[in-house]
């Protein structure tokens, strides 16, 4: 493990905002381009959708895996985390402009209907997350101010595979492995902070 | 005899076949768009209507026997066998039986119809189907008197359908219409597309269309048609009563709890598509809007 730390060191976390930023722009590619099937709206739509949901499940194994596997990845969260944020904000946007369309009817969507409202506040969520990925602002709220906003990270993922078993049609395993990753995951960090809290 | 009924979709409306069967080459280019774009205007409907391709109407669809993504239906369905294929007739009828596809249709009149096609999760095709009418098939195995519904059962075989060892629904899946529905002339047994016999995502051999419908109604694969007395199992409804009803007629005025159905994605206009107004009874209100009267339509959805 010390050799895989070692070489993960060498790589530096620019190169995975580039990554993503690359791969989210391939799968728009693909989509004007009929690379994404017939009905490329809705396949754009859940493969941003998917992607964000992958990049949070990774962001929050970032602390359980180098406690239990002694893997260090924690120069790279801070690119998980954003790029998780511009795939959710991509998914939003894809939805908004190019499936639903009309402002009245997003709106009407965001109202009324609950598996769009979750997935909007959990987008609500991450917006202060990825204004504040900066040193700029970890220096100015404070290390410790810092890390409880960014708690809020926790409902958000929530939020978001709730959303995802939510619109799911039938009984579907898929959405419900991403919501027992992310509950796992995140019982694991609330069990951590509480810990911490006592100390 | 079934009351013949007369499309108002020609082949003037739909991609002729030269073109169909070309499309995916020419839009295989980006430099070619523009030749696709020319080419395509030739074979553009009238009003509101685009023509769905053959590659289209058989590259996405809801087929869960064989997975839950769109595409799934398309690399999975091959494994179905469909020779030989039988359907069990039973239930109030005169002449009970198991016959072979063949023998069913033996004697129909195989007629093209193209409809519109609308899906309850808010898109849309125009398929040109080829088929008969259920009437046809009712009249000659006899229906009973006092049966007042028909219920459709789907093939359930796990080892060629891989989605169906996932209880996404309590298979095999079930569809029903009553029995004025059924009997309807715009109601038909289709056995093909754009004169190909019926490709197995889209359910081979033979399949239920009822274009007034969402799509889920119009089961496909069917091994067996019962006559009854009572309002027969339909799978979505059984699922989730309080989403998918028995009647589950297209109207916009009425949504599915998740998502509106006020209007459509019509598949083919591409990433930048606007979505269009779905119409009522999916546009054949003409034609159907008397079976429902008297009835509250956001009581029996």
């Amino acid at each position: 493990m010390t050799r895989v730390n070692a070489g993960l060191r060498r790589v530096p976390a620019w190169t995975l905002y580039i990554a993503g930023a690359a791969w989210g722009g391939w799968l728009f590619w693909l989509g004007a381009t009929g690379g994404l099937g017939v009905e490329p709206i809705e396949a754009l739509e859940h493969r941003y959708g998917e992607l964000a949901l992958q990049l949070i499940v990774a962001g929050l194994a970032v602390t359980p895996l180098r406690q239990w596997a002694g893997l260090n990845m924690m120069p790279f969260r801070r690119a998980i985390g954003v790029l998780a944020f511009f795939h959710v904000l991509a998914h939003f946007l894809v939805w908004a402009v190019l499936d639903v369309q009309r402002l009245s009817a997003i709106w009407a969507d965001i109202l009324e209907r609950p598996y769009v409202t979750i997935g909007m506040a959990g987008f609500v969520l991450l917006i202060p997350l990825g204004l504040t990925s900066n040193n700029w602002s970890v220096r100015r709220l404070g290390t410790l101010r810092w890390r409880r906003l960014h708690r809020l990270v926790y409902p958000a993922a929530l939020l978001g595979a709730l959303h995802y078993v939510w619109l799911a049609k039938g009984f579907q395993i898929e959405p419900l492995l991403y919501l027992f990753a992310i509950v796992g995951l995140v019982a694991l960090r609330i069990r951590r902070a509480g810990g911490r809290v006592a100390r | 005899m079934a009351r013949r009924y007369t499309s108002d979709l020609t082949w003037d409306d739909v991609t002729p076949k030269e073109l169909y069967l070309n499309r995916r080459q020419i839009m295989a280019g980006a430099g070619a768009m523009l030749g696709a774009g020319l080419i395509g205007g030739g074979a553009r409907a009238q009003g509101d209507l685009e023509p769905n391709t053959f590659e289209e109407i058989t590259t996405y669809n809801n087929f869960y026997e064989f997975g839950t993504g769109k595409d799934d239906p398309a690399r999975n369905a091959h494994m179905m066998t469909t020779q030989p294929w039988s359907i069990v007739v039973d239930g109030m009828v005169d002449n009970p039986g198991t016959y072979s596809f063949e023998e069913i249709v033996a004697g129909m009149t195989i007629e093209e119809r193209i409809y519109r096609f609308r899906c309850v999760e808010a898109w849309s095709m125009v398929i040109p189907w080829n088929g008969f009418e259920l009437a046809d098939l009712l009249a000659r195995v006899g229906v009973q008197e006092g049966a007042r519904y028909v219920a459709f059962e789907t093939l359930v075989r796990p080892e060629e359908m891989p989605g169906v060892r996932v209880p996404v629904l309590d298979w095999p899946y079930r569809e029903g219409l009553r029995l004025d529905e059924a009997m309807h002339p715009l109601t038909i047994m289709a056995t093909g597309i754009y004169g190909e016999p019926m490709p197995n995502q889209n359910g081979a051999p033979i399949r239920l269309v009822v274009p007034w419908k969402y799509g889920f109604k119009s089961i496909k694969s069917i091994v067996r048609i019962t006559l009854t007395d009572e309002e027969p199992y339909a799978s979505w409804n059984a699922a989730q009563p309080r989403e998918y009803g028995f009647y589950s007629n297209v109207n916009p005025n009425v949504n599915h709890p998740r998502w509106s159905q006020a209007s459509e994605r019509r598949i083919g206009g591409g990433l930048f598509a606007r979505r269009i107004d779905t119409l009522m009874f999916n546009g054949y209100e003409d034609e159907v809007a008397s079976l429902y009267e008297g009835m509250d339509l956001a009581e029996f959805f």
